[in-house]
């Protein structure tokens, strides 16, 4: 093995220790925050009824586990999640590179483009349940409708800002518009893409559940919306957990997929 | 000697919303084959125009350019070296565009890499070269499709004085060596006549040719060497004269 010199190892040492406070004060605060919560439950400080606690919610959840309804509603979410996702990403992709193809139609919708994102979508629910209908159909759409438009103008950005300088370069080899598209623009964006889907996928998210909640039969968003019209608040709260932990884990991935990522583009 | 291009009275119009500009009102040269020429002329002038016009990159207003069969590439000022592939791929994309991807032409630009010293950095990328290596890069991705007529924008200019004297001794024996003919546009009067044939010296804008002088020195070798000549001084005032420059 290589041998460090005595300093280096002290730095090692020093960045280590650095780490280990970190993740220590991390896991702390949710460690004391969880035993505040449940301390202030026992004695009747806060109102259970209301508040829930950390021993109702993991009985809850046992609850919805041993009824096997538990993954059923997390699978749901997750597949509209999944679905609404993968589309606004695909066809996201798909418009903004047309949009880059087609300068004067992207100046022509610009505005309209602008409006839509700017809009609370939230307002478009209601419509979009008359007209797709009170299915899985409508909880996708209200999802795109939130992450489809910011995918196109996060990309659409990312590629018209790729240097002249490169373009130049292939048109002087006289490069086609699909060679400048497939050799500059598309690779310069990778990272640019990358973080747009990170983006997007919490968008996706939110939509998903803002779909559950007005329309759905299943999901964590109806289990929210259900608990509530019940006054079942520990559901409520428990679900809400399930969505952090589920959000937690997408962070997890997509970093991992990020640092992956960085690996292979160590050039830039 | 063959003539390979002949310009007559190039006229180029730039439009805005709010003006137009005459940027070429007469340019008229010829270009003999194996000829090194250089276009120097006050800032602004209009010079990379020319080399603009000449590769396609923009149409010309007015004017005529004749031209025997033959090919350009462009070698533009800066080097665009696209930081996501390999000096290889780089120096192929070229050939690649123009779907000339060959097995032989991918061997002569490996040639060229290693002839040139850039064999030991074929699967680096580009941010790990230096400014000046960079630079060979950018010609060799130039050279790949086998022009046999190179233009050069400002090679030099993005470069510290020492590599740019460097790098112009480079290119200088590169072209030689593949017995290209070159026209290059640049600022720096010294390097113009260290380096060309002939030098045309432009007026500024709307330009006009002012003066062309055919560079004759008493020992004609490499650029560094060409400097320390004695007819070198005398060249460079006249042009310096010409440029008519005022700060």
């Amino acid at each position: 093995m290589y041998m460090y010199s005595l300093e280096h190892t002290n730095y090692l040492k020093k960045r280590k220790k650095e780490k280990r406070i970190i993740t220590t004060f991390r896991i702390l605060i949710i460690f004391i925050f969880l035993i505040i919560w449940e301390l202030l439950a026992r004695f009747n400080i806060i109102n259970t009824f209301l508040f829930s606690s950390p021993s109702r919610i993991i009985n809850t959840i046992i609850k919805l586990f041993n009824t096997k309804e538990l993954f059923k509603h997390i699978g749901i979410t997750l597949y509209e999640l999944l679905i609404s996702f993968s589309l606004a990403s695909i066809v996201g992709i798909i418009i903004a590179s047309i949009l880059w193809r087609y300068e004067k139609l992207s100046k022509v919708v610009d505005p309209y483009i602008t409006i839509i994102n700017s809009l609370p979508k939230v307002a478009l629910g209601p419509l979009i349940i008359i007209w797709v209908g009170a299915s899985m159909n409508s909880i996708i759409v209200m999802a795109l409708t939130i992450s489809l438009f910011t995918t196109i103008i996060n990309i659409y950005t990312g590629f018209i800002n790729v240097d002249k300088n490169y373009i130049i370069m292939l048109k002087s080899f006289k490069a086609s518009e699909f060679d400048i598209y497939r050799r500059v623009i598309l690779p310069s964006n990778i990272l640019n893409i990358f973080s747009t889907l990170k983006i997007n996928i919490s968008m996706s998210l939110i939509g998903v559940i803002m779909g559950e909640l007005l329309v759905s039969k299943s999901g964590l968003g109806y289990l929210i919306m259900y608990g509530s019209q019940v006054f079942n608040l520990d559901l409520v709260i428990s679900s809400i957990f399930i969505l952090g932990i589920i959000s937690y884990i997408m962070y997890l991935l997509v970093d991992k997929i990020n640092i992956l990522l960085k690996k292979k583009t160590n050039y830039l | 000697m063959k003539k390979v291009l002949e310009i007559s009275n190039l006229k180029k119009y730039y439009h805005t919303m709010s003006e137009e500009t005459l940027a070429l009102k007469d340019i008229s040269f010829d270009l003999y084959e194996g000829e090194f020429i250089s276009i120097v002329g006050p800032s602004g002038c209009g010079k990379s125009t020319i080399l603009s016009i000449l590769s396609g990159l923009i149409e010309k207003s007015s004017g005529t350019i004749k031209m025997e069969d033959k090919t350009i590439a462009y070698m533009l000022q800066n080097d665009s070296l696209l930081p996501f592939l390999t000096i290889l791929d780089n120096c192929l994309i070229g050939l690649k565009v123009t779907k000339n991807l060959t097995k032989e032409n991918k061997d002569y630009v490996i040639h060229l890499l290693n002839t040139y010293g850039l064999g030991d950095f074929i699967n680096n990328y580009p941010s790990s070269l230096s400014g000046g290596m960079r630079q060979r890069v950018a010609l060799i991705r130039t050279l790949a499709v086998k022009p046999d007529i190179l233009l050069l924008d400002e090679a030099t200019s993005a470069l510290d004085y020492q590599s740019s004297l460097a790098i112009s001794e480079d290119i200088y024996k590169i072209i030689k060596n593949e017995k290209k003919t070159l026209i290059m546009v640049t600022h720096d009067i010294g390097l113009a006549i260290s380096m060309s044939d002939r030098v045309i010296v432009l007026t500024k804008r709307p330009s006009e040719v002012k003066n062309i002088y055919q560079i004759e020195l008493d020992n004609k070798s490499t650029p560094i060497n060409n400097r320390k000549d004695k007819n070198f001084s005398k060249y460079y005032e006249m042009i310096w004269r010409d440029l008519d420059v005022h700060v």
